[in-house]
């Protein structure tokens, strides 16, 4: 044991973690030159196509130490993504310690802070990397300064390092050697092992990814889930190598994977303690606090044919994302569907795109909402993230949302704009902090309905790309709801309700209403859109009518060429959803979804 | 219960000169003609056992009065000789003004041709010069008076609205001047350019464009009032006629689905639930015909899904709309249960009415008729 040790790489996102990691694989020659590609560890398509990581991933490392002894050092590549911040929580409690990446030219971000912090509740071992030395813009005097003054760590611990360059790699290896501490546990103790991820093999099935801290598993040995008193017989142990690489045992300390025959992903609580059936520990690991879904949206398919595929592929989807839920809805303009829980808009955006690209499928997405509280007349209390399950008016009693507190850092000169912008959605109780000379880290409370909608785009713009955002839900707040309906001639669009703030359901609506002009192609009769709060109309927009539309000829050898032409049109026309006689097409629902203002 | 009978077309694709808008297949080599009348007489004998009587005969074109009358007389008697041609059959033929004379019009009156159809397309010099048209606007009238001084009492007058520089009231004046012949039909055509067209590209050259869809509208309204103000009956989307027995009764088949025949290169037959047609070339239609073989390109075979939309589509762009009860028939589905949301909406809009068994588009809805097919 003496000669393990287990670590994450965390940074804010973009700061170079999974780069820094391929020098790691590469220096200690885990992977040879021929099969090495940039950013190795991010193996999901959509990572590697938009150059983020979504997933943790561990491998382990061997490695020849300078004190002529020889090392396994497991190492964990995390997401910076805040809506992934769980996958870095988790992954810290299965090490001593961490490398904290600093972009030298960006300097210390919000995401910086608040992994700084996890780490610091974990009790590990720090190691603040300066990375990107290379670069013309770095400033690494002035990262130093935010070592000190923000992260409160001593500046004189740091290495500088490029990990684009592979400049302070053997320095940062070295450092892992003799700075992070070996993991404790014995291997005599009855066995502990925490589930820290899990993911789904179509061959093995569920592969768990755990670390053990006390005892030994080996394969043959009867496994006990303790949440539930499950039990599996361990077919498989092994570590991480680029694949997995089967061994006989995992002992306290190490960091492996167990396959068990569990057949899916949510047979496996990730926080949960691993251990023997016929000679159990005492009590299971400290866990995770639960990943709890905060947006949600309903999915419909295009197609209603589409929709089994579309349940199927939801299954699918999930044996991989334990944090995405799901269940059946149904809409009266876009027909059955399924209501969705997602971590935040990234983790939207990604499960939409999956959904569309590797299970080939054309959907709509509902506005997204966050998921409020109504206390009814009765006392009764109940949850609604489905603006179809809004509570009679006349029933509420009070209505509340959650709220979060957004910590945001960002360059003084931004302050009054980023203020504004935080007063604009409904922030209080601000917080001001000048961290160091030109630099100011800023706290708001404000609705989390808030920050789904369009506050992070409209926070990067106004800081041009400078500032940097982080949130953490706090509480339940009262606050003044209604449920804002869009009607297309009359009929409602049930899809394109929306629960909202009374003060914003005139803006939306009239948004709503726009977008809608603008992509519902004319048709041959007037079309009236309306956004309305119950029978109170408060915006409106109309398509004209169009009103020449017939070919001049049609003899003997104009019929088939038009037919044809119709045909065509017919086809488009089935990829519309009609709604009160107007056919209205997939881009009016997207554009009504699209929440930026520009 | 009395057999349908057939219309035939018989295509004549030469023309002097091309004019500048024109996108029909016709070809200018008239030398070809007598071998081409040769070959026609020949596709004529074949279809003997697959169409047996025919009660509309067209002769359209191209340019059919480039033919002479012995020639006229020489398809018009092989057709009598294969067919049974209904006594009281519609036989029109289209002209060209530049190229008739009052005795050409005796001689096709002698053949049985009664009735006329003259591409005059406009009084205006200017207009026809515009569109490339080899005639004036006082040949143009010559060969009305012509017509009616040789006996035509059928005659039809052909003319293009939105043709760049009319305003609305020139073109009113155009059709005042046509009415003043009392034609027992006016067709008139909104000129649409094919991209491979002269004139298409001397609009693209001039940055002139064809009307807006407003201006669109107003001149096809003011078509539809301007000829039902003199009496005419506005019975298609492009065509109108002075009593009912002056509509085309060739020209509706083709919106009716009734059975045609169409002979020569280009034209297209219509059988049950069939449509073939011939390729676009004279040489392979010669050398087709030469080599004993039929010179159809393809056929298709309409599935009752297409033939349910052609029968709407055609439908809607006539008066008389779709007899509901026929289309039962035909077609299996009951139209005012299957879409009735949104034909009522259509009835609040003006769009369509409904009355005696019969779903017809309103003046409006006439011209929208493409899209009130797509209900
Ligand atoms: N110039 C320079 N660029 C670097 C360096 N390290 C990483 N990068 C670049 O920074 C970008 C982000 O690198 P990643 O390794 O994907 O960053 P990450 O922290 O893993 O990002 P997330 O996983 O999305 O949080 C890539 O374009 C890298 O090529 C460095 O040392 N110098
Ligand atoms: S006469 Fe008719 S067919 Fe011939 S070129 Fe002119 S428009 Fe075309
Ligand atoms: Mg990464």
């Amino acid at each position: 044991m003496e000669n393990i040790r287990n670590f994450s790489i965390i940074a804010h996102i973009d700061h170079g973690k999974s780069t820094l990691a391929d020098r790691l694989i590469q220096f200690t020659g885990v992977c040879n030159e021929r099969n090495f590609q940039d950013q190795i560890l991010d193996n999901m398509d959509i990572e590697r196509e938009r150059g983020i990581t979504i997933k943790s991933n561990a491998i382990s490392l061997p490695y020849h130490a300078h004190d002529g002894k020889d090392y396994i050092l497991n190492l964990i590549d995390t997401p910076g993504h805040v809506d992934f911040s769980y996958e870095v929580s988790r992954s810290l409690a299965s090490c001593e310690g961490v490398l904290l990446l600093i972009d030298a030219a960006q300097g210390v971000q919000a995401q910086t802070l608040a992994n700084l912090y996890l780490a610091l509740d974990h009790n590990l071992e720090i190691i603040p990397i300066i990375n990107k030395i290379d670069l013309p813009s770095a400033d690494v005097e002035r990262v130093l300064e935010e070592i000190d003054s923000e992260l409160g760590l001593d500046p004189f611990t740091h290495i500088k390092c490029s990990a684009k360059e592979g400049i302070g790699i053997e320095e940062i290896l070295e450092a892992i050697v003799t700075r992070i501490p070996p993991p404790t546990g014995d291997t005599a103790n009855p066995l502990a092992a925490l589930i820290f991820d899990a993911k789904y093999d179509s061959f093995r099935g569920t592969i768990i990814h755990c670390r053990v801290f006390e005892g030994v598993v080996k394969s043959g040995d009867i496994i006990k889930f303790m949440y539930n008193g499950t039990t599996y017989k361990v077919e498989e142990v092994g570590h991480f190598l680029l694949t997995r690489a089967k061994r006989d045992k995992l002992f306290a300390g190490e960091v492996g994977y167990i396959i068990a025959g569990v057949k899916t992903v949510a047979d496996v609580r990730t926080g949960d303690t691993i251990t023997l059936q016929d000679r159990p520990c005492s009590k299971p690991l400290p866990g995770f606090k639960e990943v709890k879904p905060v947006v949600f949206a309903s999915i419909y398919p295009i197609a209603s044919d589409d929709y089994q595929d579309l349940a199927d592929s939801l299954e699918k989807y999930k044996l991989n994302d334990a944090s995405f839920i799901f269940e059946k809805d149904s809409s009266a303009a876009l027909g059955q569907g399924f209501r969705c829980g997602f971590l935040g808009l990234l983790h939207l955006d990604i499960v939409q795109e999956r959904l569309e690209r590797e299970y080939d499928l054309s959907i709509i997405l509902s506005v997204p909402s966050v998921r409020y509280r109504f206390t009814l007349k009765d006392k009764k209390i109940i949850y609604v993230d489905n603006p179809a399950h809004y509570p009679d008016p006349a029933e509420i009693d009070k209505g509340e949302e959650p709220y979060i507190r957004a910590a945001m850092m960002l360059p003084e000169r931004y302050l009054g704009a980023v203020m504004k912008l935080c007063m604009e959605k409904r922030g209080l109780n601000s917080n001001m902090n000048y961290t160091s000379p030109g630099r100011v880290e800023l706290s708001y409370e404000m609705p989390l309905a808030e920050v789904i909608y369009d506050f992070y785009d409209r926070f990067k713009s106004v800081t041009q790309g400078y500032g940097s955002f982080d949130y953490d839900i706090i509480d339940f707040r009262e606050s003044n709801l209604v449920l804002m309906d869009i009607l297309v001639n009359g009929e409602k669009v049930d899809a394109l309700s929306q629960i909202v703030h009374r003060e914003r359901a005139r803006a939306r609506a009239l948004l709503a209403c726009d977008r809608l002009k603008e992509e519902i192609p004319r048709q041959m009769f007037k079309i009236a859109i309306q956004g309305a709060i119950g029978a109170e109309i408060i915006a409106r927009s109309t398509i004209s009518a169009f009103r020449k539309d017939v070919i001049a000829k049609c003899y003997g050898g104009d019929i088939s060429r038009k037919r044809k032409l119709l045909e065509k049109q017919k086809a488009g026309k089935k990829r519309m959803k009609m709604i009160g006689n107007v056919s209205i097409p997939q881009s009016a629902f997207l554009a009504v979804l699209k929440s930026d203002t520009d | 219960m009395k057999k349908e009978q057939a219309g035939l077309y018989i295509h004549i694709p030469f023309c002097l000169s091309k004019c500048g808008y024109c996108s029909f297949y016709s070809i200018k080599s008239i030398n070809l003609i007598p071998e081409y009348i040769a070959a026609l007489k020949k596709e004529i004998k074949y279809y003997r056992n697959i169409f047996s009587s025919f009660d509309t005969i067209y002769i359209g074109g191209g340019t059919p009065s480039l033919l002479s009358a012995v020639q006229i007389d020489d398809l018009i008697s092989t057709l009598n000789k294969y067919f049974d041609i209904d006594r009281q059959a519609e036989i029109t033929i289209e002209v060209n003004p530049g190229d008739v004379s009052l005795e050409y019009f005796q001689a096709l009156r002698k053949l049985g041709i009664n009735r006329l159809n003259i591409g005059v397309q406009s009084f205006d010099d200017k207009v026809l010069k515009f569109l490339g048209r080899r005639y004036s606007s006082k040949e143009a009238i010559t060969s009305i008076e012509a017509a009616r001084a040789s006996g035509f009492d059928n005659l039809g007058i052909d003319l293009i609205y939105g043709v760049h520089g009319v305003n609305i009231k020139s073109w009113k004046n155009t059709l005042q001047k046509a009415v003043s012949f009392a034609p027992e039909h006016i067709s008139c055509y909104q000129l649409s350019l094919d991209d491979r067209t002269p004139l298409y590209k001397k609009y693209s050259l001039n940055d002139w464009h064809l009307p807006d869809e407003n201006t669109e509208l107003k001149l096809f309204l003011t078509n539809s009032e301007e000829l039902e103000n003199a009496g005419y009956i506005h019975y298609e989307v492009s065509n109108f006629a002075r009593l009912d027995k002056f509509k085309s009764r060739h020209n509706q088949k083709y919106w009716q689905h009734a059975p045609y025949l169409g002979l020569g290169p280009a034209a297209h037959s219509f059988l049950n639930n069939k449509r073939w047609w011939n390729k676009a070339a004279v040489k392979t239609y010669l050398n087709k015909i030469v080599q004993g073989k039929m010179p159809v390109e393809d056929t298709e075979t309409l599935s009752a899904e297409q033939l349910q939309l052609e029968a709407l589509f055609l439908g809607l762009r006539t008066q008389a709309g779709i007899d509901l009860k026929l289309y039962k028939t035909r077609h299996g589905i009951d139209l005012l249960a299957d879409k009735e949301t949104i034909i009522d909406v259509l009835i609040k809009n003006k769009l369509v009415e409904l009355r005696n068994g019969f779903l017809y588009p309103t003046r409006a809805g006439m011209a929208i008729a493409d899209s009130l097919a797509l209900i």
